[in-house]
């Protein structure tokens, strides 16, 4: 069934008739990272005025692999459950080189989480779920239809010139967040350098309806019999919408390549029949670029205006809600004044990190599923014949990895005898408690938390095997400090006088 | 000491990459002795050679493959 692009309603803005008080946040870009900034901003108490050149969800699939960490950040939103409920999974992996199944792979998701590792899920529903939740909230003020010209800089602020149906308006904020995607508009008018690689490289993508029996697994061809020898990736969503990308060349014509006579019977030999209705087709070559800063004094860059990637790995939406994560309590936190500039640089410090992890990620898939002619491609050939035959090899057969969230370079005091993976830095790891999950009790304000030990005012988690393996492995007990974004920030076995009071506040002064 | 054909690496992607780097902006000839000296230095590495000959009879497929 095709998806039904309802138009959001154009209601006109006050700031037509009357000049508007100034506001805290003005968001651009009603896209998922806008959106969900707006509810994380919400979540911690601020208002926002959400402001989009549109009035519909994105059209075609886009983003469609949530992972793990992302559906945690939804459920905070509070969008997880209809997210979760649309989605659909996949366990099994299969990897084809030439006309032979080299292998494949079961992916086996690891209990004692709420979330599942990944949904796929178009990214129209993410967002028609995401503007429902904003309607609902009386902190957020949508405003579709509403484009932004001009920014101008002021003393502690910034003033936005608005487009809309009915004549231009201007607009006075505190803090304004460029969520306005891969070609920010927001980017351009602040004259801004967006350096990195290009690959030369188009592929074609396409979303299907096919309602024959086909296994929910994904599929990735490396130099398929029925495609000239380049790569092809089938992935289901809800719907019985099938995505399909195809390596097209970079001598293809992209016009040319997306109309449906040009699609079809590419796509025919994709699924092996022509029981479909094609739903959504685009092409596009890749990208791997960032800005060198995210905070441009009161204009800070989010999600896809930020950095962009390459898709394959899953890593532009997720990586955005990575971003949305580590500025949302960070910028509510400069708003009520509770901390100062440094923790707004340490957002800029910690997500160009992340971004450069991503674009690692991305690279690497794209150059082993398009290499380069000559020694690239003999060793990306090798590996695929040494696959089938020795373990090791699949290993290093690059198709995407998985997006998990980057584990940020710490400073915060640890302590080596507990477990790595709950080390200073990174996002705690979930578990059971009781009915419930301890993501949930974790809430979103910075906690300390004492496992089989009392610390005044700290939460005491109840102990089970999973609390156990993820917080203490042999140790007897520990003190953790947590971040609101739920990243930890210090442990101690036995904290000395102080220490725990010194680590909340270096999470406000952005040090840890 | 056995052949070990299960991951054994601790970053294969980054190994992967760092592969691809040693022969950056070389011919193929270049990259072709490159490839020589590695196996070599490796071989060394190794120091066994019941493991080495079974590297290599992996390595032929034609032998390996069950």
């Amino acid at each position: 069934m095709a998806y039904d692009y309802t138009p959001f309603e154009y209601i006109p803005p006050p700031g037509l008739k009357a000049a508007e008080p100034r506001h805290p946040v003005v968001i651009v870009g009603a896209g998922p990272i806008g959106l969900a900034m707006a509810l994380e901003l919400a979540n911690h108490g601020q208002r926002s005025v959400v402001l989009d050149d549109n009035n519909v969800v994105s059209v075609g699939s886009r983003a469609i692999c949530w992972s793990k960490r992302s559906l945690e950040i939804f459920d905070r939103l509070g969008i997880a459950d209809p997210a979760v409920a649309k989605g659909v999974t996949w366990h099994v992996g299969r990897t084809f080189y030439r006309d032979k199944e080299v292998f494949n792979f079961d992916l086996l998701p690891e209990s004692g989480h709420k979330m599942p590792a990944f949904i796929n899920l178009q990214q129209y529903y993410v967002e028609e779920f995401m503007v429902a939740a904003c309607q609902e909230n009386d902190l957020i003020d949508l405003r579709f239809k509403n484009r932004v010209v001009h920014t101008h800089s002021m003393p502690g602020g910034v003033i936005v010139d608005v487009e809309t149906p009915d004549g231009e308006y201007a607009l006075e904020c505190d803090y304004l967040l460029a969520c306005d995607g891969a070609r920010s508009p927001i980017r351009a008018m602040l004259g801004l350098d967006f350096a990195g690689e290009t690959f030369e490289e188009r592929f074609l993508i396409a979303d299907i309806e096919m309602t024959a029996e086909f296994p929910s697994e994904r599929r990735f061809w490396f130099e398929p019999v029925f495609h000239n020898g380049q790569s092809a990736l089938l992935h289901k969503q809800p719907d019985n919408i099938y995505r399909i990308d195809l390596q097209l060349g970079w001598d293809a014509d992209p016009e040319k390549e997306r109309r449906p006579e040009a699609v079809i019977p590419r796509i025919e030999k994709v699924v092996g029949h022509s029981d479909f209705r094609l739903d959504w087709v685009s092409v596009y070559t890749f990208q791997c670029r960032r800005l060198d800063g995210f905070v441009h004094d009161r204009v800070i860059f989010v999600g896809d205006s930020a950095h962009v990637v390459s898709p394959f790995g899953a890593r532009g939406g997720n990586g955005g809600l990575q971003d949305v994560d580590n500025l949302g309590w960070k910028l509510a936190a400069a708003l009520s004044g509770a901390a100062g500039p440094a923790l707004l640089e340490s957002y800029d410090r910690e997500r160009t990190f992340g971004a450069d992890e991503n674009i690692q990620n991305s690279s690497r898939a794209t150059r082993f599923m398009t290499p380069a002619e000559g020694i690239e491609r003999l060793f990306r050939d090798q590996t695929l014949e040494l696959a089938a035959a020795a373990p090791f090899a699949r290993s290093m057969v690059n198709s995407g990895r998985l997006s998990t969230p980057c584990v940020y370079p710490s400073k915060g005091p640890d302590d080596p005898r507990l477990p790595p993976i709950s080390r200073p830095g990174a996002v705690a790891p979930d578990a059971p408690q009781g009915n419930g999950w301890l993501l949930d009790e974790l809430g979103r304000d910075i906690r300390v938390m004492a496992l089989n030990c009392r610390y005044p005012g700290a939460f005491e988690p109840e102990m089970n095997d999973e609390i156990r393996a993820r917080y203490l492995s042999d140790v007897r007990q520990a003190v953790y400090v947590i971040r609101p974004d739920q990243v930890i920030a210090a442990r101690f076995i036995d904290p000395a006088p102080g220490a725990v009071d010194a680590a909340l506040r270096g999470v406000l002064e952005g040090a840890i | 000491m056995s052949l070990i054909t299960t991951p054994n690496l601790n970053d294969a992607d980054g190994t992967f990459a760092d592969l691809l780097a040693a022969h950056r902006d070389l011919s193929l000839e270049e990259s072709h002795a490159l490839n020589a000296r590695i196996v070599l230095v490796l071989a060394n590495h190794i120091g066994d050679r019941d493991a080495l000959k079974e590297a290599f009879a992996l390595a032929r497929l034609d032998a390996s493959q069950g």
